[in-house]
């Protein structure tokens, strides 16, 4: 690997701040992912149900 | 299965479960090879190691336009064809969208501060792309806006299509105006201008990235799915609790 000279805070900063944003897409895409099959499960605890009778939390 | 199951968003969502493991693990495996090619790409004679920014630029600057010509053909899918997953491909592909573009300026702006002494300068190519920005934003905030998805499926659907008329713009502002940004160097006519060197690790960067955003877009689609099913349970709940 080469040294990355006289401009490596611009390089490494460039790298971070795309890790960052690519971390933080995954992370919110997977917290939105539970909270929304943890309203379906509530919504099925309580009583309510697919016009299908299919259970809401089903996605296979 | 065929393509017109997938119009059917519990079948989408069978197939979604299968095909996203198998995603994530050729996206993660694409992107360790570029990012590895990138670390070990020489110098280039002008820029030195500041050129291995382009590795991270160039496909999110790609991204930034394709996700948005995505949206546009799924806003064809909302006014012309009525298909049931059009408006749920182009609200989930929005914020993915708008989290590219803001890395195509901020990996642009910190390549452009060492090469040409600034951070920013309003030239045709970066206004257009900071003008991309904005519409990403203004259309989530219209999603965010309406409530009825099928209300801000149409709204948002007529400006996505009058937002692609910036994309030909962002693509040959570099050839319409005289910019600091510099002109294409991959995808132009007479081929490209790039040293193998380089050309190789971008292209698996660019491949790793695409392999990202269907992946994410994949996952958020199945999110919004199973958020409109919650809407509509609650809805029927809410009807219960009247009658």
């Amino acid at each position: 690997m080469s040294s990355l000279g006289p401009h490596a805070s611009f390089i490494v900063t460039s790298y971070a701040v795309v890790a960052a944003i690519v971390l933080a897409l995954i992370g919110w895409i997977t917290v939105d992912y539970r909270r929304q099959k943890e309203r379906l499960r509530e919504l099925e605890a309580s009583g309510v149900t697919r016009r299908s009778g299919r259970q809401a939390t089903d996605i296979r | 299965m065929t393509l017109i199951d997938l119009a059917n968003p519990t079948k989408f969502l069978s197939l979604t479960a299968r095909a996203l493991p198998w995603l994530a693990g050729a996206t993660a495996i694409l992107l360790l090879i570029g990012f590895y090619q990138a670390a070990m790409a020489p110098d280039d004679y002008q820029q030195g190691a500041t050129a291995k920014i382009m590795f991270v630029h160039v496909p999110n600057a790609w991204l930034a336009m394709f996700v948005w010509g995505v949206m546009s053909i799924a806003a064809l899918g909302t006014l012309v064809w009525r298909h049931p997953l059009a408006d749920v491909a182009a609200k989930a592909a929005t914020p993915i969208g708008a989290a590219f573009t803001f890395l195509a300026l901020v990996t642009g702006s910190l390549w452009g501060r060492p090469m040409w002494g600034t951070y920013w300068e309003w030239d045709a190519r970066m206004t257009s792309v900071l003008i991309l920005f904005l519409m990403y934003l203004s259309l989530m905030a219209l999603w965010r806006a309406v409530d009825d998805p099928s209300r801000a499926a149409r709204a948002a659907a007529v400006l996505t299509l009058v937002g692609a008329l910036n994309l030909p713009i962002i693509k040959f502002s570099v050839d319409w105006w005289n910019t600091l940004h510099q002109p294409a160097a991959v995808l132009r006519l007479g081929g490209t201008s790039l040293d193998k060197a380089f050309l190789i690790p971008l292209l698996v960067m660019a491949v790793g990235f695409s392999l990202l955003f269907v992946t994410l877009h994949l996952a958020a689609m199945r999110n919004e799915i199973l958020r409109r099913r919650v809407r509509s349970l609650q809805m029927m709940q809410a009807s219960q609790q009247a009658a």
